[in-house]
């Protein structure tokens, strides 16, 4: 578990230090999380710390959102006037992006043969 | 300070000072949200994080207490989106078999599922008249609130916001896979768990597991490899749409 968490926040680190460099306007954690799928893809293996690790932290990924998701009391004068704007935006884009997304992926898997 | 009487304030005082008394609430709250969606069979609008949201803010609010004072003990749990967020390289692992098999179609499905998911959200919200800073945070709102807080703060957003906005779309896309996939004769449950995996991250692919293993599957992977592209292309649209 230390092992993984450790390999984790280092590669966290490294993402936040290129990103500082670069000035790229990508969080530093993403630059991480492609780090690692690259590292793994390449050698053809995922350190096994690391699977450890990562399944504990994900299993209660949702957890980790309350504390940020708490600071919305300060907003309740934004969402009092936009949020009813707010939920038709949510509402229809997550349907077109749902739309879109299955007819393009049904559109290329068609001829792939199995489709089912 | 020291407890020193059984007075409600004065014991209140007492336990905002400790942070790791907001630490326990920020959990407790949680398993209160968790029991209450187990109970109703994991619902989509029984959603944990919601109820834990809703139930810690109400706390707040009601004893006057500030995020700031709160954020001293729960930061304890927010330290860990960061590695959360790298080990999302785990989903992209797992199903490296799915990419090398069906990569012309998870390509074209991901690039252009996540600039309509931009796009979109982008469009609507300036029709409807929204706030700069409301867009820079509605943005991201289809990837896991993990990576769309990130985003928000690098873009000009308000990562609270964010987190919320992020709840609700997956809780949305949720609710709407199975009718709208119905409705538009998808049957191909590959299609369908990709296409929520994209729109609607954690709380989409957790009601494709429920569904069928294969959908969970592709809506994992979707999610994952979602979270990696949007974060390269909303700052990229942001600007171009300013």
């Amino acid at each position: 578990m230390l092992e993984g968490l450790t390999i984790l926040i280092f590669l966290q680190f490294t993402g936040e230090l290129i990103a500082g460099v670069t000035r790229l306007p990508i969080p530093g954690p993403v630059i991480g999380l492609a780090l690692l799928a690259g590292f793994a893809l390449w050698r053809g293996r995922m350190p096994e710390p690391v699977v450890i690790a990562g399944d504990a932290i994900l299993r209660h990924l949702s957890l980790l959102f309350v504390p940020a998701g708490v600071g919305l009391i300060a907003f309740g004068d934004r969402l009092a006037r936009e949020g009813l704007l707010i939920v038709i935006v949510l509402v229809l884009s997550t349907a077109i992006t749902m739309t879109v997304t299955a007819l393009v992926f049904r559109a290329l898997t068609r001829d792939d043969g199995d489709a089912a | 300070m020291t407890l020193r009487s059984l007075d409600p304030s004065a014991f209140w005082i007492y336990l905002a000072e400790q942070p790791l008394f907001f630490l326990a609430i920020t959990l407790a709250a949680y398993l209160v949200g968790d029991r209450i969606a187990a109970a109703t069979g994991r619902h989509p609008l029984a959603n944990p994080v919601l109820i834990a949201i809703l139930l810690v803010g109400a706390a707040l609010l009601v004893s006057g207490t500030s995020h700031a004072r709160y954020f001293e003990g729960a930061r304890f749990v927010h330290v860990l989106l960061g590695p959360a967020t790298v080990a999302l390289a785990l989903p992209i692992w797992r199903n490296r078999a799915l990419i090398a098999r069906h990569w012309r179609a998870i390509g074209a499905a991901l690039g252009i599922g996540a600039l309509v998911g931009i796009g979109s959200t982008l469009v609507l919200a300036r029709l409807l008249g929204l706030s700069g800073a409301t867009l820079a945070s509605l943005a991201p709102k289809s990837v896991t609130a993990a990576i769309a807080m990130g985003i928000a703060e690098q873009v000009g957003g308000t990562p609270p916001l964010t987190a919320v906005l992020v709840i609700a779309t997956g809780i949305l896309g949720a609710v709407m896979v199975t009718p709208l996939m119905n409705l538009l004769r998808i049957r191909d449950y590959a299609a369908r768990g990709f296409a929520v995996g994209i729109a609607a991250h954690g709380i989409g692919t957790a009601r494709a597991l429920q569904v069928n293993e294969k959908a969970g599957a592709y809506a994992a992977l979707g999610m994952a490899l979602n979270g990696l592209v949007t974060a390269i292309l909303v700052p990229l649209l942001l600007f171009l749409f300013r």
